[in-house]
């Protein structure tokens, strides 16, 4: 029998997520998939799996689980967290950003999240859920793919794909920097033309902060509310990821993974594709600002971004210094007790 | 003298303009508000796009009068892509008789139908001739979207015509049978929302499991059929076994 995770403690909202679901917002069904696309990537090649393998993600705090039915190897990004595993009466604490072998019946507690409000943790063999309209993300407001529709709870079992364990768990020796300039950048309209010159200059020209009403959906912001010339209603028209919707209350909306596929407010400006991770990372109280750029210097930043994720793949390295024993031997032969990992350092 | 119909009269970049939507997506847009016309230009660009097989196009998501088209950066840009699609011809996209019409059974009023007296005092009609008017219209599907399943059906009568809700509802059941302003809708999962509810039917509009995950296609007619209680019930019961197949009315 194949692994499966044991939810102990679901943490305030974690949910299976993948690249999204595409092909289907003719039907009206939202895309989802994980906020931080860089850090779902990251932590996939960690572990070694395909880009889009599903994993979940976590929201300020993470889940609490225990191992099932054979060992796993699972890696943190997106966030700093402590990661600590159990296995009897031992614990033993790892960063984000490396891959961690955690044998069968050890428990695994992901802690606060730092830097970011939504990290990925994702599992060799990916999170084994039922394919739906050809994704395994999760719509919380459809109610299906993912586990059931919904966030976890605890009692859960998640069942993991197969997925060899074999070769050194890896690291990212440099991981990006979660530090937020405060900038986000966007592309004017598609109904830019629905507001006064001073209603966009506010939006360019003054500071916003995320507000607490910040979730899967979108981030609404607290700040300078926007003049219109005409009204925030238009006829209703597709809506893209980052898209930044104005109702009447002036009051932007960037609308996020799990935004409706139409809508009928005016949308000033869209957050580019290269930022769309940043904005995916923010917490309320964050503050930021918007910066107007070209479709095509949009188009090149999101190239560069891809440069970047590479750049960073291409540079997982073993965890270093790993003592190169067969611990699966060992534990099979019951020789040993109290240690955790293959690849521990230590 | 007589003018001669320019052979390019019918091609996208004449019909529509591009509007930049950031770097993974632009709309192309045919007008303002809504229109038979439009929409179904909007519909014939969704197939041809689809039919030529741009590369780097990832979906399209057709509304009233306008075209959203998602690409892959990565893989084309946005100026490519809009040169190409503006020599599409469209043709002579019209809105014609609907291939298919659906039947929609529904329990008007009452419980089922919460508004319905509202709507009846603010149009100064009866409660019965409100039925009678929604019932009595051919709706096409403009759009789906808001909600996986949810169709805005067009167009209501005039006389129908009523703002939304000042205070949407935070819970609306699903098969709830509503009108906004010139549309009609059924909301195909319990959901907050801020149309006023005449009706209810137990159809469902939206199977993950499917392929096409909904039950209306793009330009499908509509007509709503006043039911008693007890075939809603009937149907209901039905639909929850699996074997209720919709009804249809011959298109043309």
């Amino acid at each position: 029998m194949s692994a499966r995770l044991l939810v102990t403690q679901p943490g305030p909202q974690t949910t299976v997520q993948d690249l999204g679901r595409v092909g289907a917002q003719a039907y009206g069904v939202p895309v989802c998939g994980a906020l931080d696309m860089v850090a779902l990537r990251l932590a996939n090649a960690l572990v070694g799996n395909a880009p889009g393998a599903a994993a979940l993600e976590c929201r300020l705090i993470g889940p609490a689980f225990t191992v099932e039915g054979g060992p796993v190897r699972l890696a943190l990004t997106g966030a700093e967290a402590t990661i600590e595993i159990t296995r009897g009466d031992e614990t033993r604490s790892y960063p984000a950003w490396r891959a961690i072998d955690v044998p069968e019946g050890a428990g695994v507690r992901i802690g606060a999240l730092r830097g970011s409000g939504a990290a990925v943790l994702a599992v060799a063999g990916g999170l084994d859920v039922p394919l739906v309209l050809n994704s395994r993300a999760t719509d919380l407001k459809g109610g299906f793919g993912g586990l059931d529709g919904r966030a976890l709870k605890a009692g859960d079992r998640l069942p993991i794909g197969a997925g060899a364990l074999g070769g050194p768990c890896l690291e990212l020796p440099r991981p990006p920097s979660l530090a937020f300039d405060g900038v986000l950048r966007v592309v004017p309209g598609p109904q830019d033309d629905a507001f006064t010159q001073e209603g966009m200059a506010s939006f360019l020209g003054t500071a916003y902060r995320v507000s607490r009403e910040a979730d899967r959906m979108g981030i609404r912001l607290e700040g300078a509310p926007l003049a219109f010339r005409t009204s925030a209603d238009i006829t209703s028209d597709g809506i893209a990821t980052g898209a930044i919707q104005v109702p009447g209350s002036g009051l932007p909306i960037v609308l996020l993974a799990d935004h409706q596929t139409v809508g009928g407010y005016a949308k000033i400006a869209t957050v580019i594709s290269a930022d769309l991770p940043r904005a995916g990372r923010l917490t309320p109280g964050a503050q930021l600002r918007f910066r107007a750029v070209s479709v095509p210097e949009a188009e090149e930043a999101r190239r560069a971004l891809e440069r970047e994720i590479t750049a960073l793949v291409a540079s997982l390295t073993p965890v270093r210094a790993a003592a190169e024993i067969d611990l699966a031997a060992l534990y099979a032969a019951n020789l040993i007790s109290g240690v955790v990992t293959a690849c521990d350092p230590e | 003298m007589v003018a001669t119909p320019s052979p390019d009269q019918n091609r996208l970049g004449l019909l529509a303009r591009f509007l930049g939507v950031g770097d993974t997506a632009f709309a192309i847009e045919f007008g303002t508000g809504i229109d038979p016309v439009l929409n179904a230009r909007v519909h014939r660009a969704a197939a041809l796009i689809r039919e030529a097989a741009f590369p780097g196009v990832v979906e399209t998501v057709p509304s009233f009068r306008s075209l959203l088209v998602h690409y892959d950066p990565l893989a084309t840009g946005a100026t490519a892509l809009q040169e190409a699609m503006a020599g599409l011809d469209l043709g002579e996209a019209v809105a014609s008789a609907p291939e298919r019409v659906w039947v929609i059974p529904t329990l008007y009023g009452g419980e089922a139908g919460p508004d319905l007296d509202e709507v009846a005092r603010a149009t100064g009609l009866s409660p019965a001739e409100v039925v009678a008017l929604h019932a009595g219209t051919l709706f096409r599907v403009y759009v789906q979207g808001f909600l996986p399943g949810f169709a805005y059906l067009g167009v209501l009568p005039p006389e129908l015509e009523l703002p939304r809700l000042t205070t949407p509802r935070v819970r609306v059941p699903a098969g709830s049978v509503a009108i906004a302003q010139s549309m009609s809708g059924v909301y195909p999962v319990e959901s907050p929302g801020g149309w006023r509810l005449i009706g209810n039917t137990p159809l469902r509009f939206f199977n993950h499991e499917t392929t096409p995950p909904t039950l209306f296609a793009p330009g499908d007619g509509v007509r709503f059929r006043p039911v008693e209680a007890d075939e809603h019930a009937a149907i209901r019961a039905a639909v929850a076994r699996g074997d209720y197949a919709p009804e249809q009315e011959a298109g043309r």
